[in-house]
């Protein structure tokens, strides 16, 4: 239930919304690419061991 | 143990996997009851209303902001005069941190600016230095990823960080020595015994708690994205040697 904002709801909501949108972008992207490179590092690094 | 033993990746590597996980834990139970705590729980204020809210967002990333430059500003000193990779690399993972958080400051700035001082902008001296806080933070990010050679990259954002950070210098200050501007002064001051907050406890507790919520954000966004950077330099190296 969202608290009653008045005449600054727009204000507001917009920014937690832009804030919410921003912080989860950079979680995500900073979360795949980690995730990427892990998997990247440990197909090379198998491969070093099998030469 | 010295702090320069941190600067081994390999080291660096073994803490920081051991406490990344923990801090991810500590500021997710502390960032989102401090933002339900703000939203849901405070009242307006007599004079902002509803937007008094804002600063629950506001305050901690024009903090984190200023302070993530900082941060970058010493690690590329570090990178500078010791040559530790993982301090340089710290810096090339905190930049989109710091831009992020620049931008949500700006644009949570601009809709408190609204309705408060009536326009979304003005070419004050503490908002204007923060945007080109952010033009600082986009360049860094772009020099980075123009140079394919690591060190020189390292070299050239590490200077154009340290011209940078006279403006994160400004955006901190500027309320302090200019007299003109719209902005306000520090919304959260340092509290000396004896001495009142000019924030009543009821808004002062939960930004104190979105403060540290956002900060443990950073530190574990931080680490995660500096163990990406390590790990890509060794995926590099290797790379160059199957060549």
């Amino acid at each position: 239930m969202l608290p009653d904002l008045g005449k600054y709801a727009v204000p507001v909501l917009a920014a937690y919304a832009s804030m919410i949108v921003l912080i989860a972008g950079l979680i995500l992207l900073s979360v795949r690419t980690a995730n990427k490179s892990k998997k990247t590092l440990a197909r090379l690094e198998e491969k070093r061991a099998a030469k | 143990m010295s702090i320069w033993e941190f600067a081994n990746p390999v080291r660096f590597m073994r803490l920081s996997g051991k406490v990344l996980p923990w801090i991810t834990g500590l500021a997710i139970l502390t960032l989102i009851p401090a933002l339900v705590w703000g939203f849901f729980l405070t009242p307006d204020d007599y004079r902002q209303g509803a937007t008094v809210k804002i600063i629950y967002v506001h305050v901690p990333t024009a903090f984190l902001a200023i302070n993530i430059y900082f941060m970058m500003f010493v690690t590329s000193m570090i990178w500078l005069i010791r040559r530790h990779h993982v301090s340089a690399l710290a810096a090339k993972a905190a930049a989109p941190i710091g831009a992020i958080m620049t931008l949500i400051a700006l644009i949570t700035g601009a809709v408190w600016g609204q309705p408060m001082w009536g326009t979304w902008w003005v070419w004050d001296p503490r908002l204007t230095s923060f945007l080109i806080m952010f033009i600082f933070y986009i360049g860094y990010i772009a020099l980075w990823a123009a140079i394919d050679e690591p060190d020189k990259a390292a070299d050239l954002s590490a200077i154009l960080c340290m011209i940078g950070s006279v403006f994160a210098v400004i955006s901190r200050y500027a309320v302090n020595f200019w007299s003109q501007g719209l902005h306000q002064g520090t919304s959260a001051p340092l509290v000396r015994p004896g001495e009142e907050t000019q924030v009543s406890a009821v808004f002062w507790q939960p930004l104190m708690l979105s403060i540290a919520g956002f900060f443990l954000l950073f530190l574990a966004l931080l680490l995660l994205r500096t163990r990406t950077e390590i790990r890509n330099r060794r995926i590099t190296a290797l790379r160059a040697r199957e060549v």
